[in-house]
C-alpha cells in the first residue's frame, strides 16, 4: 500500500467521530443532489415525453403563400393598386418534389426518422353527429416511429388499408364509435369518404383526442385532395436538445420552413430550463457546503497533526507525499460519503415515488434514478472531497518539520 | 583518520530578519562511525537549534555542514529530505510516536517511507526491531497503551530501524524515572556498541553524560569544550 494511503487512512480512522460526521454530512448532500436530480429529472422528461407524445422533433413545411403584388407601373390605366395588402389564407399544399426532400432530409446526420403526413380540416360524421376533426394522412409503419402513437393505443390497432381510420378516445366517445363502427369523413371542400375505425388512441391531449383521425397517407391524399402530395414531412433527430440548430440548418439547405418542438414550445422550454437553473443552483449551494465542511475539518486536522506531520517530514516523508496525504483524506471522505448519499438517494427517491400517489396508485411525481445520475453524484462527491483538501493539503506540506515536532 | 559521518566547519545559524539573534557561531564539530557523544549545556545555549542541523531539519546561516561527505548547501529540499530520510534517525524526549499507529506500524515507518509503500517485509522487519527493545509482543498495541519506557523504546527502535549511520537523541531519558532512564539509556548504548551507528545524546544529566565517549559543551552558542571520556 502507498505510505501516503496508509497514513491517510490511519489519521482517518484515529478521528473517527471528525470522520463519520464529514461523511455522513456529504452524504447528505449527495442524497439531497440525487434525490433533486432524480425528481426533476423525471419531472422533466414526463413533461417532454407528453410534450412530444404528440408532435414530431421537427415539422418541415412548404413556405407560406404570400400576396403576389402587381406593380403599379405595370397595372392597365383603370386598375386601382390596394395599398393595404391582405396576408392570403393558408390552404393545404404540398411540397413540391417532396419525396427527393425527403431523401436529403434522411440523408442528415442528425435526422434518425423522417416520415410524410399530410393533414387538413374536416368532419366526421356519424348519424346526425358531426365533429370537426384533423385529419392526418400517415405512413403508420414510420410515423410511429417519429410520434409513437402505437404505444397509445386503447383498443385496435393503426389503419393499414385505404378504409380504415384510428381516433382519438374522446372522438370516439364523442361519436359513441368503436372499433369495427362505420365513420363519415368529409373535407372541408365537401368530398366525403366512408372508413371503418380501426383503433382508438388516447395521447393525453385533450385537444388531439378529440380531434386527431389518422388515416393511411393515399386516403388522406385523397380525402384532402392532395394527391400525390404531402403538406408536411416529420422529423426525429437525434439529440432531442439540437432539434432547433437543425431545424434551422435543414430550412436553411431546403427552403422550406423547418420548426423544431423547441420553437413550438418555447415557453415549456424557458419553464423547464428555469427549473434546471434552480435545481443547479440548490446543487452547487449543497457543494459549497459539503466543500466547506470537508475543508474544515481537515484544517482542524492538519493543525491537530502538526507534530505528527514533523516527525514524518523528520524521517524523510516529502513535502510531496504530505499533501498527498491529506488529498488521499479528502477523496476518502468524498467516496464514503457519496456511497452513502447515493444509497440513501436512492432509498428516498424510491419511497417518495411509493409514497406520493393518485388515486390509482400510480406515481404522481415520476423519478428517474439512472446510472449516470449516480455517477455523476459519486464524482462530484469525490471531487468535492479531492478540492477541499488541497488547501489544508498544501498547509500541510508547508510546514517547517523542525518547527512542527516542537509543537505541543 | 577515518569517516566523518557529519562535519561542520564554521558553521554560524541565525534568526529573524529586522532584528537578527545570533543562536550559533563559528561550530566547528566532526562526528565520526561509531562514535557516542554527549551534547551538554545550559538551556538557551543552541542546543536544539545544532540538533536542527544536525539532523538536517534547517540549514546553517553559513559555514559548511557535510553529511556522510555531501555538502547540503548543493541539495535542494528534496534531496535534503531524502538524504535525512536515509541517514538520521531520531530519537525524541517526548518519544513522538503516532498515535494512530500500532507500535509495529511506527517502527516500520522509516523503511516504507523510503521505498514509497507499506510491504510486508516491512513488517517483519519492525517486528525485528521490537524485539531487539524487547516488545515485541505488544507490536500490534496502539501506542497510548504502552508506559512512558515502552514508548520510547518503540521510538528507539523506530529510530534504529534502517541503520541510519547518524542516530539523534534530544533528551530521550529527560521523561522517564532514574531506572527506566537508565535501561533506555543502556539500550542505545548497546546498540552503538554493536554497530558503527553514532550516536549523539544531547542531555541535562551529568551522570548520563559521563558514560559516553566524548562530551561536547555548548554555551552560548559555541562550543566551549569537546572532551573524550576515558573509561
Amino acid at each position: 500500500m502507498p505510505i501516503a494511503v496508509f497514513i491517510a487512512l490511519q489519521f482517518l480512522r484515529e478521528g473517527k467521530t471528525a470522520s463519520s460526521l464529514v461523511i455522513a454530512a456529504v452524504g447528505v448532500g449527495v442524497t439531497v443532489i440525487v434525490f433533486l436530480s432524480a425528481l426533476i429529472g423525471g419531472l422533466q422528461q414526463s413533461l417532454i415525453d407528453k410534450t412530444l407524445g404528440t408532435q414530431a422533433h421537427v415539422v418541415v413545411r412548404p413556405p407560406e403563400e404570400v400576396p403576389r403584388l402587381l406593380r403599379a407601373d405595370d397595372a392597365p390605366a383603370d386598375t386601382i393598386v390596394a395599398s393595404r395588402v391582405q396576408r392570403p389564407a393558408q390552404r393545404v399544399r404540398s411540397i413540391v418534389g417532396w419525396q427527393r426532400t425527403m431523401v436529403e432530409l434522411a440523408a442528415d446526420p442528425e435526422v434518425s426518422v423522417v416520415t410524410p403526413v399530410v393533414s387538413g380540416p374536416g368532419f366526421a360524421v356519424r348519424g346526425t353527429a358531426s365533429k370537426s376533426v384533423n385529419v392526418l394522412g400517415i405512413e403508420p409503419s414510420s410515423y410511429v416511429r417519429v410520434v409513437a402513437i402505437d404505444d397509445r393505443l386503447v383498443a385496435g390497432r393503426l389503419p393499414d388499408s385505404g378504409a380504415e381510420a384510428a381516433i382519438g378516445s374522446e372522438l370516439a366517445a364523442d361519436l359513441g364509435v368503436e372499433v369495427g363502427d362505420k365513420l363519415r369523413l368529409q373535407a372541408d371542400d365537401g368530398r366525403t369518404a366512408l372508413f371503418t375505425v380501426s383503433g382508438v388512441f388516447r395521447l393525453g391531449n385533450r385537444e388531439v383526442d378529440e380531434r386527431w383521425v389518422l388515416l393511411t397517407l393515399r386516403s388522406g391524399q385523397t380525402l384532402l385532395d392532395l394527391v400525390g402530395g404531402v403538406s408536411s414531412l416529420e422529423l426525429r433527430v437525434r439529440e432531442l436538445f439540437d432539434a432547433e440548430t437543425t431545424a434551422l440548418r435543414l430550412g436553411a439547405a431546403t427552403g422550406l420552413v423547418a420548426q423544431s418542438w423547441m420553437n413550438t414550445n418555447s415557453e415549456l422550454l424557458t419553464a423547464l430550463r428555469s427549473q434546471s437553473a434552480s435545481s443547479l443552483l440548490i446543487q452547487a449551494f449543497v457543494v459549497l457546503a459539503v466543500t466547506i465542511g470537508i475543508a474544515s475539518v481537515l484544517v482542524v486536522s492538519v493543525v491537530q497533526k502538526r507534530r505528527e506531520i514533523g516527525i514524518l517530514r523528520a524521517m524523510g516523508m516529502s513535502r510531496g507525499r504530505i499533501v498527498l496525504v491529506f488529498m488521499v483524506q479528502g477523496g476518502v471522505l468524498g467516496m464514503l460519503g457519496s456511497i452513502v448519499g447515493v444509497a440513501a438517494g436512492v432509498a428516498v427517491a424510491m419511497a417518495f415515488r411509493g409514497a406520493v400517489v393518485d388515486a390509482r396508485g400510480a406515481p404522481l411525481f415520476p423519478i428517474s434514478v439512472e446510472l449516470p445520475l449516480i455517477l455523476t453524484a459519486a464524482a462530484t462527491a469525490i471531487t468535492t472531497g479531492l478540492v477541499a483538501a488541497v488547501l489544508p493539503a498544501i498547509r500541510a506540506g508547508r510546514l517547517d518539520p523542525a518547527v512542527a515536532i516542537r509543537h505541543d | 583518520m577515518t569517516d566523518a559521518v557529519i562535519e561542520l566547519r564554521g558553521v554560524t545559524k541565525d534568526f529573524g530578519e529586522d532584528v537578527v539573534t545570533r543562536v550559533l557561531e563559528g561550530i566547528d564539530l566532526r562526528i565520526e562511525a561509531g562514535e557516542f557523544t554527549a551534547l551538554v549545556g545550559p538551556s538557551g545555549s543552541g542546543k536544539s537549534t545544532l540538533l536542527n542541523l544536525l539532523g538536517l531539519l534547517d540549514r546553517p546561516t553559513a559555514g559548511i555542514l557535510r553529511v556522510l561527505g555531501r555538502d547540503i548547501a548543493e541539495l535542494d529540499d528534496a534531496e535534503l529530505t531524502a538524504l535525512r530520510g536515509r541517514s538520521i534517525g531520531f530519537v525524541f524526549q517526548f518519544h513522538h510516536l503516532l498515535p494512530a499507529l500500532t507500535a509495529v506500524q511506527n517502527v516500520l515507518l522509516p523503511l516504507a517511507i523510503g521505498d514509497g509503500h507499506v510491504t510486508a517485509a516491512h513488517r517483519e522487519a519492525a517486528l525485528e526491531g521490537l524485539r531487539a527493545v524487547g516488545l515485541a509482543d505488544r507490536a500490534d498495541e496502539r501506542t497510548t497503551r504502552l508506559s512512558g519506557g515502552q514508548q520510547q523504546r518503540v521510538a528507539i527502535a523506530r529510530a534504529l530501524i534502517n541503520r541510519p549511520p547518524l542516530v539523534l537523541a534530544d533528551e530521550p531519558t529527560g521523561n522517564l524515572d532514574t531506572a527506566t532512564a537508565d535501561e533506555v539509556f543502556e539500550l542505545l548504548r548497546s546498540f552503538n556498541r554493536r554497530s558503527k551507528m553514532a550516536f549523539l545524546i544531547v542531555t541535562h544529566s551529568p551522570e548520563l553524560a559521563a558514560r559516553c565517549d566524548r562530551i561536547v559543551t555548548l554555551v552560548d552558542g559555541r562550543i566551549v569544550e569537546d572532551r573524550a571520556i576515558e573509561h
